[in-house]
């Protein structure tokens, strides 16, 4: 039962955030560059791999979506695309909003059934007295 | 493989087998209750999927087993969207099983299957619906997750970086 309400976000998009997130290197990178742009060697700096090695996990970013290269054409930093890593979050907490508003709306019709049963707490026919 | 997702709080969403994910939510009402409010449509009418303008357009109930269900609500735009399925258990008030399928399918395989458990403890309901999807293939293009690690990996993942925390680099 998962009517409308999210599933608005494109699929492959999300495929291939999650998939250029599930390594530690590019999320590094990435945590990397949320503190500003980098250049490719300024990003290879701290880890214990090759360029040629962060070059192709930028490349895996890059065609992701999350990063994308800036104006200085010597230096070509890279720079943090924050939108696909918002729509991301989005999906997930938008299905659990999504059920969490019609189950509060479930609590607040539950208590008027409540109340309406307290009221008059013979319902069924057998039980009523009169 | 289980994972539970973040930030849920009263709701639960969690993944109990690849093929699976499941809800679970605490209500303030004996389960008869709840189960009516789950099963009639007068009563669905005011919870299930009415929000920003979208309204049952059909809501139909027929709670036998072999018996069908169908929902169609309407946005304010008069655009439509409709689901459906086939009771295959019911015992009330404690369990439903029916399959569900779209109009406009959104996941692949077909018809996935919902379990519906209640349980009654203190005056209070603890609702699972678990659905259960063709194969993992298809209940990870529902989470939107290709890789082993699982949705919640990913989302933690996905905090750090947002928290713009300074790399841990080894």
């Amino acid at each position: 039962m998962q009517p409308p309400g999210y599933g608005q976000v494109n699929p492959a998009r999300l495929d291939a955030t999650f998939a250029a997130l599930a390594d530690p290197t590019r999320r590094a990178i990435l945590a990397r560059l949320a503190s500003g742009e980098a250049s490719v060697a300024e990003l290879a700096k701290p880890f214990a791999v090759s360029q040629p090695a962060i070059s192709k996990h930028l490349k895996v970013l890059e065609r992701a979506g999350l990063i994308s290269r800036g104006r200085d054409a010597q230096r070509r930093p890279r720079r943090l695309e924050a939108k696909p890593l918002a729509e991301a979050t989005e999906w997930l907490e938008r299905y659990r909003e999504y059920w969490e508003e019609n189950f509060q709306r479930l609590d607040a019709l539950l208590r008027e059934m409540k109340i309406s049963q307290k009221k008059r707490p013979h319902t069924k026919r057998k039980e009523d007295s009169r | 493989m289980k994972i539970a997702v973040k930030h849920a709080g009263k709701l639960q969403v969690s993944t109990p087998s690849e093929r699976e994910i499941a809800m679970t939510r605490v209500f303030d009402a004996p389960r008869n209750m709840v189960f009516d409010a789950w099963t009639k449509p007068e009563l669905l009418k005011r919870w299930l999927g009415v929000f920003g303008g979208w309204k049952f357009a059909i809501c139909e109930v027929d709670l036998k087993v072999g018996g069908k269900y169908r929902y169609v609500w309407r946005g304010s735009d008069g655009k439509e969207m409709g689901m459906g399925g086939i009771y295959r258990e019911i015992v009330r008030p404690e369990r439903i099983v029916c399959t569900e399928r779209f109009d406009e399918p959104w996941y692949e395989g077909g018809d996935a299957l919902d379990t519906t458990v209640f349980v009654e403890k203190g005056k209070r309901t603890t609702v699972t619906t678990t659905v259960l999807y063709a194969s993992k293939q298809v209940r990870d293009s529902v989470l939107k997750s290709p890789m082993e690690g699982g949705v919640a990996k990913s989302y933690d993942a996905l905090d750090d970086v947002l928290a713009s925390m300074p790399a841990k680099n080894k």
